[in-house]
């Protein structure tokens, strides 16, 4: 670790709140349907829009059809993907000839990126026509994010809003995510990758004699496009199968910063919209300084394990100075790596720029654990929000066992109704993940995928569950995930984590929204200080250390013991 | 259910239009116009032929020429159209191994210090760049190889060196195409 190194995290990271603040204001005024600077662009759009789909703008939802509403839309986003992705080979756009994709491969892509996950069991250089990529992926790219942000907002609104029946409209929310707020800031991130390097061409490939006389063959293609909803919606999913690590997806050090910080920024942005919508707006700090603290520790964690290099290579020769390269790009270096890894899973964005089945032991342990914490330091765009909205009603009910008095959050009381939804919603994520591993481990058919031998072959599967229940789509990438159980098992689990975990939330908010707020009294527990954060801090970190600790113990933490004795697989 | 339906599917087709057709298209027109050179990726030409793009590693395996980094992508390494890494845990036998045999080759070459970069395989198989500790070890050999002075070659690498963006963001690096070409072009008959 060096002092440049972590000046690089500090800067990257200012940037992140600076622009995020901002953002997170104008956010609020558009999700309350007040008058914003792209109004005069975007209304009549708008009004088309719900023209067209016989949208009554003004008419709010109830929970249950705000709910409805969102799962039509996933629905109809599947059947639609799918049916691309089988028809492939039919349709035009196709340079490289690729054929239909397979059926198992199909269904798994096409939860995949409708969940807002983007894993990916496929190489897209190798897979996806230019088609696919465009009217197939990149529009669930901004169709599961703005999902997921108008779903963050109805929680918000169940929680701030007092004795009222209904949550917003999910199809003006959706609408106004995707033209306001992902729409604009995708064209304006596309072009500044485009200014860093990054191609944006319909060919397909580009011949080179190199100069010693061989000849590449180099896979390009509407890259830039694909690229800046890729990190401003969080999805992850790369044009190329090396995702941010390949040069065309980020070529330098510039384009680097800008995919970290535009990653980063709509998650970060939504706590103070949080904050705004609250009418207090130390509430969203407080969340935002929770998930500043574990995401910063983690990076410490990664960066110190990745510095301080492989001793298994130092032993056979190799300079120790330059860390662990394996995995790793020249250009990026260790800090903006390190920063990287922690960031996409602390996020549930899931783009890489470093190969994660390369990290060391402790350095690939801190992406896991943070993915298996729930996604929400700080998660994806909304559902980072609402999943850390449900720890805060978890940390109240807590605090308020301890001293014996009836948990509040925001003016609501959380009660038995609440408390029994929250859990449900915390239980499914351990239940996918765990409960998938444990079956693939029993499974020799399954065990045959394994890139690597001994614990990181466990970690593997444990990480590719995580990485699909959490709604990732990073990888122990050396895992072959394309095969039948594989596409099917984590196609379901990236279905569990996104759905049955969003409608006991949506549940929860629908049941506060109907309660009467009440003022503070002495005797309410402050969730703006420091106490709160604390406390947070804790539940989240022991909530997922009693859930994952045994799994881990015997993943990561048994091979970084394993590497200080010497041992190889 | 039912009365989600139209809206559900009216605005997935409005936003597939939206989205998935004018924006990619529209900024695909916006780019090749304004920035022709890296919108199509790149690319280096000499004489009329393109050698490839700066942004993309390639295979050098001629003396005269500085090495990239080992590739894990495709069959033979640096394969542009199937990017990939070697995914191999830092415990990997296979991993190991390859280092160890890697770095015995450049130890009987005489050099004595190895910097990680010069044995392991990059995050995208594809890294179009080398350390500065990896220009080095391969200064002399390609000196020999040419048949000129170690100053010379040294000179061009400085050149071709690039620091850190603004002093402080990324790592030093040397662009291995970009390096190559420098030396072709300096050493070519008749340039000075």
């Amino acid at each position: 670790m060096t002092f440049v190194g972590w000046l690089q995290i500090a800067l990257v990271l200012s940037a992140v709140v600076a622009t995020a603040w901002p953002l997170g204001i104008y956010m609020s005024r558009v999700f309350q349907g007040q008058r914003t600077v792209l109004s005069p662009v975007m209304m009549p759009v708008e009004r088309l829009l719900y023209a067209a789909a016989g949208v009554q703008p003004a008419k709010e939802q109830s929970w249950i059809a705000y709910t409805l509403a969102m799962l039509a839309l996933n629905g109809a986003g599947f059947v639609l993907l799918y049916t691309l992705l089988r028809s492939q080979g039919w349709l035009p756009l196709n340079p490289q000839g690729f054929g239909a994709v397979s059926p198992d491969l199909a269904f798994n892509t096409a939860i995949s990126f409708v969940t807002n996950t983007n894993w990916q069991a496929y190489g897209g250089e190798t897979t996806m026509s230019h088609l696919v990529q465009m009217v197939g992926l990149t529009v669930q790219n901004f169709l599961s994010a703005a999902t997921g942000i108008a779903l963050a907002i109805a929680v918000t609104r169940g929680i701030t809003r007092s004795a009222v029946g209904t949550v917003g409209n999910f199809w003006v929310d959706m609408t106004r995510a995707t033209l306001y707020v992902l729409l604009p800031l995708s064209i304006v991130v596309a072009i500044l990758f485009a200014a860093t390097g990054v191609p944006q061409t319909l060919a397909g490939s580009v011949d080179a004699v190199n100069l010693d006389g061989s000849k590449q063959a180099i896979a390009i293609g509407p890259v830039a496009s694909q690229e800046a909803i890729k990190q401003i919606g969080t999805n992850g999913g790369g044009f190329f199968n090396t995702n941010s690590a390949h040069p065309f997806e980020n070529p330098n050090t510039w384009s680097n910063i800008l995919s970290i910080w535009s990653m980063l920024l709509v998650s970060t942005a939504l706590t103070f919209t949080f904050g705004r919508m609250a009418g207090d707006a130390r509430q969203g700090y407080a969340l935002l300084s929770v998930m500043a603290v574990l995401l910063i520790a983690g990076v410490a964690v990664v960066y110190g394990a990745e510095t301080s290099g492989n001793p298994l290579l130092a032993s056979a020769g190799v300079d120790a100075a330059g860390g662990n390269m394996e995995g790793k790009e020249v250009r990026f270096g260790q800090a903006l790596s390190a920063l990287y890894v922690v960031a996409t899973t602390g996020l549930s964005c899931g783009a890489v720029n470093t190969m994660h089945n390369s990290l060391m032991p402790l350095g690939g342990l801190v992406p896991l654990f943070m993915i298996q914490l729930g996604e929400i330091l700080p998660g994806g765009v909304g559902s980072g929000l609402y999943g850390m909205i449900v720890m805060a009603v978890l940390t109240v009910f807590v605090a308020g066992l301890m001293v014996g008095r009836t948990p509040e959050y925001l003016g609501k009381r959380i009660e038995a109704r609440e408390m029994k939804l929250a859990m449900l919603a915390l239980l499914i994520l351990p239940l996918a993940i765990l409960g998938f591993s444990a079956a693939s481990v029993m499974m020799p058919k399954a065990l045959e995928s394994l890139a690597n031998a001994g614990p990181r072959g466990l970690t593997e599967i444990l990480y590719a569950y995580s990485s699909a229940a959490g709604n990732n789509g990073s990888a122990f990438a050396g895992l072959s995930a394309n095969t039948p159980w594989y596409n099917a098992t984590l196609g379901m689990a990236m279905l569990l984590g996104r759905f049955a975990y969003i409608i006991p939330v949506m549940a929860l908010a629908g049941s506060l929204a109907a309660k009467t707020k009440s003022p503070a009294s002495a005797g309410t527990f402050p969730t703006d200080g420091g106490m709160f954060i604390g406390l947070l801090i804790g539940v989240i970190l022991i909530l997922g250390g009693l859930q994952y600790f045994p799994a881990l113990a015997l993943g990561p933490i048994v091979e970084h013991f394993l590497m200080q004795a010497g041992r190889t697989f | 259910m039912l009365t989600h339906l139209r809206p559900a599917i009216v605005l997935l087709c409005l936003m597939t239009v939206l989205t998935g057709v004018i924006y990619p298209l529209s900024l695909t027109g916006l780019l090749q116009i304004a920035v022709p050179r890296t919108a199509n990726g790149s690319l280096v030409e000499r004489d009329g032929k393109v050698v490839g793009s700066q942004l993309i590693g390639q295979v050098f395996t001629s003396e005269r020429y500085f090495h990239g980094r080992p590739s894990a992508a495709g069959q033979n390494g640096y394969d542009a159209a199937a990017s990939s890494g070697s995914n191999l845990g830092p415990l990997s036998r296979k991993l190991v191994d390859r280092v160890t045999s890697d770095v015995a080759g450049l130890k009987s070459q005489g050099i004595a210090i190895i910097p990680a970069d010069a044995v392991t395989t990059s995050a995208s198989g594809l890294d179009p760049d080398i350390s500065p500790a990896h220009a080095a070890i391969q200064i002399e050999r390609v000196a020999r190889a040419r048949g000129i002075a170690g100053e010379r070659v040294q000179a061009i690498v400085s050149q071709v060196t690039a620091l850190p963006d603004l002093g402080v963001f990324g790592e030093p690096r040397v662009n291995v195409l970009q390096l190559n070409l420098a030396l072709d072009a300096a050493l070519a008959p008749g340039a000075g």
